[in-house]
């Protein structure tokens, strides 16, 4: 009996020890399935989520095809955007500060530029492309700066490469003036040469046409438009950037007409040539002389690797006697501009230039040398520090250090 | 080029269709290749298998740029822009440019294995098919390791 006694109790003991293994093991084993469904199901899951369909044969017979691929075309016509307005229209800018360390005048600090874009799609082929620019940021009766209207036209796609322009637009001359935004550029200033003799930013109101070729890449450009309506006397009479009007309630009594050839059928080149015809760019009735001008103009923008390779000329020939007796019946001026650009392992790039213009014109004959350095941290930002050294013939050699900032988005 | 007619171009035979969850690990990756977060979530794409066709799109100035990319084999086999929305920078639609990526793969350290020249005055559209060059690769890896 003692011994049944002990034998039970030893069983119990076991049991009452035992138990709780027992229970973990089973707990355990629970967990162990759950995980394995859990695993399970996520794959099922993720399987659901990219799963593959089979899709008709795009033989343009089947009607269900069609329709299928009338979706696909819809559903990417409007990536981005619906059909709200606000969709369809989309804001842009850049903007620039710069600081001179002037050794002949006061240093300058300066908010040059604060630009912004406003675009809007009315369809898939006409929109509104336009540009609002506050200049010297402060603009006013007696301030530095203005308020302007710098592009504001409805471009149409026509097929074919044609495309048609009607309003207020850039100019089709240079390498600047349609394209400026700071980290696009070298220098912390603009080149001598797009600004006394291309006067960039130049924008006038008319019509062009635009034809592309993208086979090739060739492009024809034709524009008519108003023109210069520049001073006959003083210390800027025949400066052309003296003569923009801005299409501000601007002279029409003369037109003027530009054609631009443009190839970038090779890696890295652009080579293009503008004319611009202007029938006379004194059109001021009180100014008798007429004064037709054509202004010529070319230019190579080339970049491989980290080389660039930047070199423009452009040259005015204006009729009449008043240019002629000033001196200003040709006015020409060249740059150019070679370039090094490395670019760093986590996307900061960092660019070195030297820049030679030369040129005459209504400011006299000047010569400067610009280098420097520009520095991007991300595409759309940069920081420049440069030094020009300018000499005007006959007159003062000034040198200045100049830094800037500049983004676009 | 429609999207549609590039999908039917890109094969010989019909593409099975799919689509591509964007997780938010995946978007935290996305990053490090076009500076933001992917929209939509869910990509769409076209196989027959070996070879991947993704209709992407990407802001260049101001509006987005919609290229076809068709990725083989871990490498940018086709490049076709699709709708391009801008009024400069057109010359990236251009064969000799696209062309460029063609063989092009992802390094480990998030950049293309081939260097793509520039377009004089198309910066910010050469910028843009660049990100979506990289990000048809990443998808493509991560559709095949799904």
């Amino acid at each position: 009996m003692k011994s049944h006694v002990s034998i039970l109790s030893c069983l119990m003991v076991g049991l009452i020890v035992a138990a709780p293994v027992f229970a973990q093991d089973d707990v355990r084993g629970e967990l162990d399935y759950l995980k394995k469904r859990v695993a399970e199901l996520e794959k099922r899951l993720s399987a659901q989520e990219n799963r593959t369909v089979p899709m008709p044969a795009y033989t343009g017979k089947n009607p269900s095809a069609a329709a299928l691929d009338a979706d696909i075309d819809a559903e990417f016509m409007n990536a981005g955007s619906g059909d709200q307005w606000f969709n369809k229209t989309s804001i842009g800018g850049y903007g620039e500060m710069h600081m001179n360390f002037n050794d002949d005048a006061d240093d300058q600090i300066d908010f040059h530029r604060w630009v912004l874009f406003i675009n809007h799609e009315f369809t898939d082929n006409i929109r509104l492309v336009s540009e609002l620019e506050l200049e010297h940021s402060l603009s006013g009766d007696g301030k530095n700066g203005e308020v302007e209207l710098e592009q504001a036209y409805i471009e149409m796609g026509l097929g074919n490469g044609f495309t048609v322009k009607g309003g207020l637009f850039l100019t089709p001359i240079g390498i600047l003036n349609e394209v400026h935004e700071p980290a696009t550029f070298f220098g912390t200033e603009r080149n001598l040469i797009e600004r006394e003799i291309i006067p960039t930013t130049w924008w006038e109101g008319g019509l062009a046409l635009t034809k592309t070729f993208e086979e090739t890449g060739w492009q024809f450009d034709l524009a008519v438009h108003s023109g210069l309506n520049v001073p006959t006397v003083g210390g800027s009479a025949f400066r052309p950037r003296s003569g923009r009007q801005k299409v501000s309630q601007a002279n029409a009594n003369e037109w003027a007409s530009t054609v631009r050839v443009r190839y970038t059928g090779i890696p890295g080149l652009e080579i293009a040539s503008s004319v611009q015809y202007q029938s006379d760019i004194t059109p001021d009735a009180a100014f008798s002389e007429k004064n037709d001008a054509l202004l010529t103009e070319a230019h190579i923008d080339f970049r491989r690797g980290g080389f660039g390779l930047r070199a423009l000329g452009a040259v005015w020939s204006v009729d009449g006697e008043t240019p002629e007796a000033l001196g200003l019946d040709e006015q020409w001026g060249y740059y150019i501009e070679p370039s090094y650009t490395f670019t760093f392992a986590n996307g900061n790039k960092l660019g070195f230039f030297t820049r030679y213009s030369q040129m005459d014109g209504a400011r006299g004959e000047i010569t400067q040398w610009d280098a420097g350095v520009n520095y991007w941290p991300i595409d759309n930002v940069v920081f420049k520090a440069d030094y020009s050294n300018v000499e005007v013939e006959g007159g003062d050699t000034s040198d200045s250090i100049n830094l800037g900032i500049g983004y676009h988005f | 080029m429609k999207p549609s007619a590039f999908i039917a171009s890109s094969f010989k035979g019909k593409p099975q269709a799919g689509a591509l969850t964007l997780s938010k690990k995946m978007q935290v990756e996305i990053k490090r290749f076009i500076g933001r977060a992917y929209s939509p979530a869910k990509v769409r794409y076209w196989t027959d298998g070996t070879r991947t066709a993704w209709i992407l799109s990407e802001i260049g100035k101001t509006k987005p740029i919609t290229t076809g990319y068709v990725v083989a084999k871990g490498k940018i086999e086709r490049v076709q822009v699709l709708i391009y929305r801008e009024s400069h920078g057109w010359e990236v639609r251009q064969p000799f440019f696209t062309r460029q990526f063609s063989g092009a793969g992802l390094d480990h350290k998030a950049k293309l294995s081939k260097r793509i020249d520039n377009i004089s005055g198309a910066t910010l559209s050469v910028t843009a098919l660049t990100k979506m060059a990289k990000l048809a690769l990443y998808l493509e890896r991560q559709r095949v390791g799904s």
